[in-house]
């Protein structure tokens, strides 16, 4: 109870959570640089992603004349829940006060409101595009959710709780072994991080094409600040996803107390682990082609069979060890 | 002292229920003068039912508070059989239940009997019958004998049949009351059967006999087996559901939101009172039948509710699903408290009472909804709804408050029950069977995949129903809905969020039932104060759904603010993007089917698509597509055929010779004679 009333915590938590809402366009930019450095481009530079956020805040709105009231508030609630749900993955530190606000099921909620919200205002205008969009990601989000919680369920089995900060202090207590469970749960969350953040295969955030957009078919209607709203949850989304993997599974290097060297290890470890992370979507998305949209639910029962492999080899095998 | 004082208040609570059926019986009174005077029936008939609501709720939450019991006796019944009455706190949640629900039905019945008023339906019948189903379903919870149970069992299924059945003047609407009759009363006599198997180990029939009857194990579970079907077939528990989706849509709307949320809980009290408090020695076999049954439910329920295009089938399917989510956490609670851990046990049996009265209020929010749609616009089919948002703004919002929480989305009360199940499953580890193990987590699965269908469910019918361009003129010129229906959602929709909010509070509501049951209650579940929810323990889980939604909403508005003070804060309205070719029109949208294809593609094998494109007279082309319920081949179809089989055998007897039919009844008469001797 003492620990979740002084400032302290509560300063950091408020700080982690602007970290990483000013990482985002980082990760993004240097996916972005990394992906034209292997097509051989130069490519824009990594703060290419802020100076267009800050071009889109900078510009008019426009909304259009069929558009409801939840069109305008759709793009503010996307953001707080995605936002929100970031600020909750521990990114430098562990066992803030967040931690006993949500756990990791409250955190798949999160998102799925803010999905939700994002496929309601890509309906709301009546265009076509908007509701292929809102179907498509509706199917996608159906297939990977389920998952997305059993490779969870998989890590809160082990660690007998579902708040990230026990699970994350439950991997760094424990010795290093490789246990097949996760390993399981790694490569499903892997696939279903790719599908949740809209990259390739299953979807391509740089295209425009009627025929094979999904996230961009959703927010074709949103200009502006609203647009980048949309575009930094997007991004936020990312780094949750990137953050998440690397946390849970190699937790080390982050701070477990409120020193300053262990807070600026902290920060170093995880901008390193996000960079690799980067750098290997990067690979991921040069080498592989975008699947057909039917090709995607064989993609998803993929990263589901794994995640349900991972959690029937840890009832099956390894409970009481 | 105390204890008298305890007494006084569960008798008030008793009191305030006997008050309840008075009101209801005199609604359908009133509405019987209703037939000469129309008003009647707005002005008294549905205020009353209102406040049997209210009493009712008041009556509930006094058991709840006191968590003591009451009984007395009714001066009906048979000379040797007379009635019995009981409220304890099992009874009094499902009057809470039940209250909530009346309340806001009884609100919107005014504005709906409004335009009953200078049309032909007989006024009188819809009242009379609607006063007397709530009779019967106050008066099973509050039944205290097999006896009464049954009577007022049938009495409510008998009067919702002609509910169903009362705009009969449509041949769908005949077959669905039928349907609807057939299965009531199958399930009727299983649970007669029950009874009876329980009353000739107790010796009598009023529940305390029943309850302290030693049974078999055999005997016990072939008690068990009656209950879950009779209360499954009334629950709609796939295979036995197939009357759900055609007869809830049949009732006028408000009728629909009483038998979706209230009627159904009433078939989860009668299986949790006959398993759990009358049968008593839980085997954990039963709860992987239940188990199974429920993640069954739950998966086909909402595939099925997803492929829909009429709202009201679309929300009667959704029922389907929720039922199974209850019967999904009863099972754990029998699996986990019959296999010696009853603190998993104590908790599944909470989440599928909190699932429950999740369940009733944002259904019953959801039909009301939809019967505030079909007020304004005569409009069931999602295929000709669109925009409905501008022009019923207040039923659009509070419609989407229902979507968010039927979709478990936090912070709204379907994520509550939900995340409480994800956690009783997640301590599958403590069991020693490798089995069970493995099931716990795949029916987990099967949750987290059907919790995500239901989000894609939801957003299809707000999201065609209420957003983008109307298509159709009628749903265009949608007339704004009567303030009592506004008042009865909005009543609903604030209730959803606070159940949400605030699950500590609820929870110390539920728990004297766990008491009650199980013997057991829950460890402080308030280990960090009470805005942390934290049902096992601090460091396995915590939700402070408070504070979640404290920090979205401040969120919104910071970062609403913050964009408003900008130099650019305007907004400007322009036409939707069109690629430069002709302006959007309605017929451009998505439709409900086009929206569900991808979906109904990937799990293609569980439905029969009966697709075909028809020329019509003039020339144009029309595409039908019909999503077909496979039980009805796999299971109605067989039972239906063979019965009119065994029919036409039967009439062969029937020869037309009076000689024929005198050897017959001398032959019965000897059998007959031969078995007493």
């Amino acid at each position: 109870m003492a620990d979740l009333v002084t400032p302290w915590p509560w300063a950091l938590v408020i700080a982690q959570g602007f970290l990483c809402a000013a990482l985002a366009p980082w990760l993004v930019g240097w996916v972005r640089l990394i992906k034209a450095r292997l097509q051989n481009r130069r490519g824009p530079s990594v703060w290419q992603a802020y100076r267009d956020l800050y071009k889109l805040f900078a510009k008019e709105a426009r909304v259009a004349h069929t558009a409801s009231p939840l069109f305008r508030l759709a793009p503010y609630l996307v953001f707080a829940a995605t936002w929100l749900a970031a600020a909750i993955v521990p990114l430098v530190v562990v066992n803030l006060p967040t931690a006993a606000i949500a756990d990791m099921i409250v955190l798949v909620g999160l998102l799925a409101l803010a999905r939700v919200f994002l496929a309601l205002a890509g309906m709301d205008v009546g265009t076509a595009f908007g509701g292929q969009g809102a179907s498509r990601e509706m199917l996608i989000a159906a297939l990977a959710e389920p998952a997305l919680l059993v490779a969870i369920f998989t890590l809160a089995m082990t660690a007998h709780s579902t708040n990230l900060a026990s699970v994350i202090d439950y991997q760094l207590a424990a010795d290093i072994i490789v246990r097949p469970s996760f390993l399981f749960a790694l490569g499903g969350l892997l696939l279903l991080a790719i599908a949740e953040t809209g990259r390739i295969p299953v979807d391509n955030p740089s295209t425009h094409l009627e025929l094979t957009m999904v996230h961009e078919a959703m927010i074709l209607e949103y200009s502006g600040r609203h647009l980048a709203l949309m575009e930094w949850a997007a991004q936020i989304k990312l780094l949750l996803y990137g953050a998440l993997i690397a946390n849970l599974f190699v937790p080390w290097g982050i701070a477990t107390d409120l020193s300053v060297t262990g807070l600026t290890l902290g920060l170093v470890a995880i901008v390193v682990k996000l960079a690799l992370l980067g750098a290997a979507l990067a690979i991921a998305e040069t080498v592989l082609a975008k699947m057909r949209l039917f090709r995607v639910p064989d993609y998803l029962n993929l990263a589901l069979l794994l995640a349900l492999l991972g959690l029937l080899i840890h009832v099956i095998l390894e409970v009481g060890t | 002292m105390a204890a008298e004082g305890r007494l006084v208040t569960m008798s008030t609570a008793l009191a305030l229920a006997m008050s309840a059926i008075f009101c209801a019986l005199g609604s359908a009174a009133v509405a019987l003068a209703a037939s000469w005077r129309p008003a009647l029936l707005r002005l008294l008939a549905m205020p009353l039912l209102g406040v049997a609501g209210l009493a009712a709720l008041a009556a509930g939450l006094g058991a709840l508070i006191v968590a003591g019991t009451a009984t007395t006796q009714l001066p009906l019944g048979l000379p040797w059989l007379p009635w019995h009455i009981a409220i304890d706190p099992l009874a009094g949640f499902f009057l809470v239940v039940i209250g909530i629900v009346t309340v806001a039905v009884g609100c919107y019945g005014v504005g709906y009997a409004r335009s009953l008023e200078h049309g032909r339906d007989s006024v009188a019948v819809l009242g009379g019958f609607t006063g007397l189903f709530l009779t019967g379903m106050l008066l099973v919870v509050l039944a205290a004998d097999a006896f009464l149970f049954l009577v007022s069992w049938e009495l409510m299924s008998l009067s919702s049949y002609f509910l169903v059945a009362f705009q009969h003047d449509q041949a769908a609407n005949r077959r669905a009351a039928f349907l609807y009759l057939l299965m009531a009363h199958l399930s009727g006599l299983t649970i007669l059967l029950g009874f009876g198997v329980l009353a000739a180990f107790g010796g009598a029939f009023d529940f305390g006999s029943l309850r302290v009857a030693e049974l078999t194990p055999l005997w016990a579970s072939l008690a068990f087996t009656l209950a879950l079907l009779g209360f499954g077939l009334k629950a709609g528990l796939v295979p036995l559901h197939a009357w759900l989706p055609e007869a809830h849509p049949a009732a006028p709307s408000h009728i629909s939101a009483l038998m979706s949320a209230v009627m159904l809980k009433v078939a989860v009290y009668g299986f949790i009172r006959v398993v759990f408090d009358l049968v008593g020695d839980l085997q954990w076999q039963w709860g992987v039948v239940v188990l199974i049954l429920g993640s069954l439910s739950a998966l086909v329920g909402i595939l099925y509710a997803l492929v829909q295009t009429d709202l009201k089938r679309l929300l009667a399917y959704s029922s389907v699903e929720n039922l199974g989510v209850i019967f999904v956490a009863l099972g754990l609670s029998l699996l986990f408290y019959a296999g010696g851990h009853s603190l998993p046990g104590t908790l599944a049996l909470i989440a599928a009472l909190y699932h429950t009265l999740n369940h009733a209020v944002f259904k019953g929010l959801l039909f009301l909804g939809a019967g505030a749609i079909l007020h304004s616009t005569h409009e069931r089919d999602l295929e000709q709804m669109g925009g409905l948002l501008r022009r019923m703004p207040w039923t659009g919002w509070f419609f989407l408050v229902g979507s968010l929480s039927i979709a478990a989305l936090p912070p709204f009360n379907g994520f509550v029950s939900e995340w409480l199940t994800f956690q009783v499953a997640l301590q599958a580890w403590q069991l020693e069977s490798g089995v069970l193990r493995t099931l716990i987590p795949i029916a987990a699965a099967v949750l987290a995949l059907t919790a995500a269908l239901v989000a894609a469910c939801f957003v299809k019918a707000f999201g065609i129903a209420f957003l983008g361009q109307a298509r159709s003129r009628h749903v265009r010129r949608a007339r704004p809905e009567p303030v009592t229906m506004r008042l009865a959602l909005g009543l609903l929709a604030f209730t959803c969020l606070a159940l949400g909010v605030l699950p500590t509070l609820v929870i110390g509501l539920i728990e004297p039932i766990a008491i009650q049951l199980l013997g057991q209650g829950l460890p402080p579940m308030t280990d960090r104060g009470w805005l942390w929810f934290t049902p096992v323990s601090a460091e396995t889980a915590s939700y402070s759904a408070p504070l979640v939604l404290l920090v979205l909403v401040l969120l919104v508005t910071l970062v609403f603010w913050g964009l408003q003070w900008g130099s650019v804060g305007r907004i400007r309205r322009c036409d939707a993007w069109d690629c430069g070719l002709a302006p959007p029109s309605p017929r451009m949208q998505y439709s409900a089917t086009a929206f569900a294809h991808p979906l109904r593609r990937v799990f293609a094998p569980l439905f029969r698509i009966d697709e075909s494109v028809e020329q019509q007279e003039d020339g144009r082309l029309r595409y039908r597509l019909q999503a077909v319920d496979r039980t009805w081949d796999l299971l109605y179809r067989p039972i239906a055929r063979s019965v009119e089989a065994a029919a036409r055998r039967v009439s062969h007897l029937q020869s037309g010779h009076v000689r024929a039919y005198l050897g017959w009844t001398l032959a019965t008469l000897l059998v007959l004679l031969w078995l007493i001797s």
